[in-house]
């Protein structure tokens, strides 16, 4: 019960048993061609670009900050990366692709870059400096496709959301990324420096943490990881859509991270907790399209869970449960010599 | 040598009444830089477009076009001044469009339908100004449960767009009163009703001060100031005009649409930024937020004149934005260094 990640594991596990329950198809797997199929095999396809952009929006959170644009980014990446393959003679070259996803990637990376030069340099707020990449981002993905929504048919492109090695493609990539973020900041001190930071800039400034470089790296970061969902995105539709692509995102980015136990003042953060947030979110999903809820109504859905998180971790509610709690301790005790106590 | 000695004075004294002006009226300037960009923009569009810019028409379709953005901002406005921020209001917006014509499409009259949708807008802003005020969640948080709940709920009143036929409302947009080329719609009225009523309230009453000292300083409680009644009314106030918006909206479009004011929350909010007001809160004006849907809307005007795609809108704003956030940081950086020393 203590342990920060019961909770979200306890719910993701509560979420597949009642699945599994009310539809028996939910749990089974099998195998074609030596393919893994079912419906928790799409989960974890599905949840690829929400993964990558939750990761690096924890990271990004433990630094006390936030991350808006990683839905424009995607934008951006996608159209990038589509435009290039749509340009070239030959979009089934694995090569040509290969440089799509690279030159998309430099690009996320320079918008990363951005942002954190205008957090970390020019000490502007978070949520208002990501919000003009936010704003013009879009704008940007739309000249890239000049308004248009660019199609392909590339087989080397495709690969990277549909293909399969036994698991699909797609859970490779966030399963890799994860690990990659996972290490750096767990196996060395970056994680440490980077909850320092969170917790507080101005004491681990004065203790020697180069606070202004761990900022901007993590929305650096954040950047080519959402950069990486925006390619699958595209990949997964076929197409680069500048409006659509990763619309909401951080909204549901922010929300994995709160679920997996991260708190959004920065700090203390949980990369596994995002993870199993993530599913969570993507279990959810899954169990309303199996309801016959509209996907466009989920947000309901979604605003409740978000209100009930937050309530629950809630400073306030905590003072009042603990207070209830050592009253209820505090009156069980005094009760056998009741007329002893000294009220004061 | 008398006469320089005047002129080094005269010098001195105009540097001075500058500075006494900075010092006190620090925090009209953005909203001055704001009229200034408006005026450059219709010069500059005037010169730049054959001089067919600056007609009564197009300034006529500026209040016409920007009416439901306009009353958002002012709701907006409120908000960002008590240091809060409210991104629920494009979905709540789009909510009670819906919910509104659905609702006149059943038959409700619409002395029923009209308090009704206003409620709705009313109680998502009571229930993100309680999770502010009473559970201390972020409000940019707090308002994005604002915002899925209403989106979500605009869903599920319909999933398509519902057509309006009721009299009263089409009238709303229908009506020009005409003064030569000049006109205004009651839309456009309604709109300016709202902006006015929120520039008085803000300037003339004690809930507009509470709410700047707020803004300014959280521990305004101290001074016996109703903190948790003012920061829970700023989110129900947004809401309202979310839900008078989805009014306007609905009468300008004709019909209601549950995709509608996806983004929306972000053109407010920067508007509101244009417009003056600072995010960090405590200085700001409500007529200063509705100079910058002005700048708004002038720059879509602008970039469909010049036959340009509208991406370049958000590019735009984008980039504007940018410049008054980092110029706002500059006057409180300065301000901040003025009370300190």
């Amino acid at each position: 019960m203590k342990h920060r990640l019961f909770w979200p594991v306890a719910t993701l596990v509560m979420l597949i048993l009642i699945n599994t329950i009310a539809r028996s198809q939910f749990a089974s797997i099998t195998v074609r061609d030596g393919r893994l199929y079912g419906a928790l095999i799409d989960i974890l396809r599905q949840s690829a670009p929400l993964m990558l952009v939750s990761l690096g929006m924890t990271i990004v959170i433990a630094t006390r900050g936030i991350d808006l644009s990683v839905g424009a980014v995607m934008a951006v990446s996608g159209a990038v990366a589509l435009t290039i393959i749509d340009g070239s003679t030959d979009p089934n070259n694995v090569g040509v692709v290969m440089l799509a996803v690279v030159v998309a990637l430099v690009i996320s990376l320079l918008l990363g870059v951005w942002n954190g030069f205008l957090v970390s340099l020019l000490g502007i707020q978070p949520i208002i400096a990501t919000l003009v990449l936010m704003l013009a981002g879009r704008g940007v993905a739309l000249l890239i496709t000049e308004g248009f929504i660019t199609t392909v048919n590339s087989t080397p492109f495709e690969f990277i959301s549909t293909g399969y090695l036994l698991l699909p493609f797609a859970f490779f990539i966030w399963v890799a990324a994860a690990a990659v973020v996972g290490l750096t900041e767990r196996r060395s001190a970056l994680g440490v420096l980077t909850e320092a930071v969170g917790i507080n800039p101005e004491a681990s400034r004065l203790a020697g943490v180069r606070s202004r470089g761990i900022i901007w790296s993590a929305y650096a970061a954040s950047a080519v990881l959402a950069g990486i969902a925006g390619i699958i995105y595209a990949s997964n539709i076929k197409a680069a859509d500048a409006n659509a692509a990763g619309q909401f995102i951080e909204l549901y980015a922010i929300l994995a991270v709160v679920l997996g136990g991260t708190s959004l003042m920065g700090g203390k953060f949980s990369l596994a907790g995002t993870v199993v947030g993530v599913l969570i979110i993507q279990t959810l999903e899954s169990t309303m399209l199996f309801l016959g809820v509209p996907s466009a109504e989920s947000p309901v859905f979604f605003a409740v869970v978000v209100v009930v998180v937050v309530v629950i971790q809630s400073p306030r509610l905590h003072r009042v449960a603990r207070d209830f709690v050592r009253s209820a301790r505090a009156r069980r005790a005094a009760e056998p010599s009741l007329d002893a106590e000294v009220v004061g | 040598m008398t006469s320089v000695e005047t002129a080094a004075r005269t010098t001195r004294e105009q540097t001075g009444y500058f500075q006494t002006f900075m010092s006190r009226r620090a925090s009209i300037l953005p909203t001055l830089a704001a009229v200034a960009i408006l005026i450059l923009l219709f010069v500059g569009a005037e010169i730049l477009l054959r001089g067919d810019f600056i007609t009564p028409r197009n300034i006529s379709s500026l209040l016409l076009d920007n009416a439901y953005l306009l009353i958002l901002a002012v709701g907006l406005t409120f908000v960002i001044v008590t240091g809060g921020i409210d991104l629920s209001v494009g979905s709540v917006m789009a909510f009670t469009g819906i919910w509104l014509a659905q609702l006149l499409a059943a038959g409700v009259s619409l002395a029923i339908a009209l308090p009704a949708v206003l409620l709705a807008g009313a109680l998502v802003g009571l229930l993100i100004g309680v999770l502010v005020q009473f559970f201390d969640v972020q409000p940019f948080i707090a308002s994005l449960a604002g915002l899925f709940l209403a989106r979500g709920l605009a869903f599920v009143v319909s999933l398509s767009s519902i057509k309006v036929e009721t009299a009263e409302v089409l009238w709303l947009q229908s009506t020009r009163i005409q003064l030569g080329d000049w006109y205004i719609t009651p839309t456009g009225i309604l709109a300016l009703l709202v902006a006015f009523a929120g520039a008085w309230v803000m300037q003339f009453t004690r809930f507009g001060r509470t709410t700047y000292a707020i803004g300014g300083n959280k521990q305004a409680a101290l001074m016996g100031l109703k903190v948790a009644r003012t920061t829970v009314a700023v989110y129900v106030i947004s809401g309202i005009c979310g839900g008078l918006a989805g009014l306007v909206l609905t009468a300008y479009s004709g019909a209601g649409y549950p995709r509608n004011g996806v983004g929306t929350e972000l053109d407010a909010i920067a508007a509101v930024v244009i417009g003056g007001t600072v995010l960090a809160g405590g200085r700001g004006y409500v007529l200063g937020s509705m100079v910058g849907v002005f700048v708004y809307g002038t720059i879509k005007t602008i970039i469909s004149f010049m036959g340009a795609e509208q991406s370049w809108t958000q590019i735009i704003i984008g980039a504007l934005l940018l410049v008054f956030i980092v110029v706002q940081r500059a006057i409180v950086a300065r301000s901040d260094r003025r009370s300190r020393s």
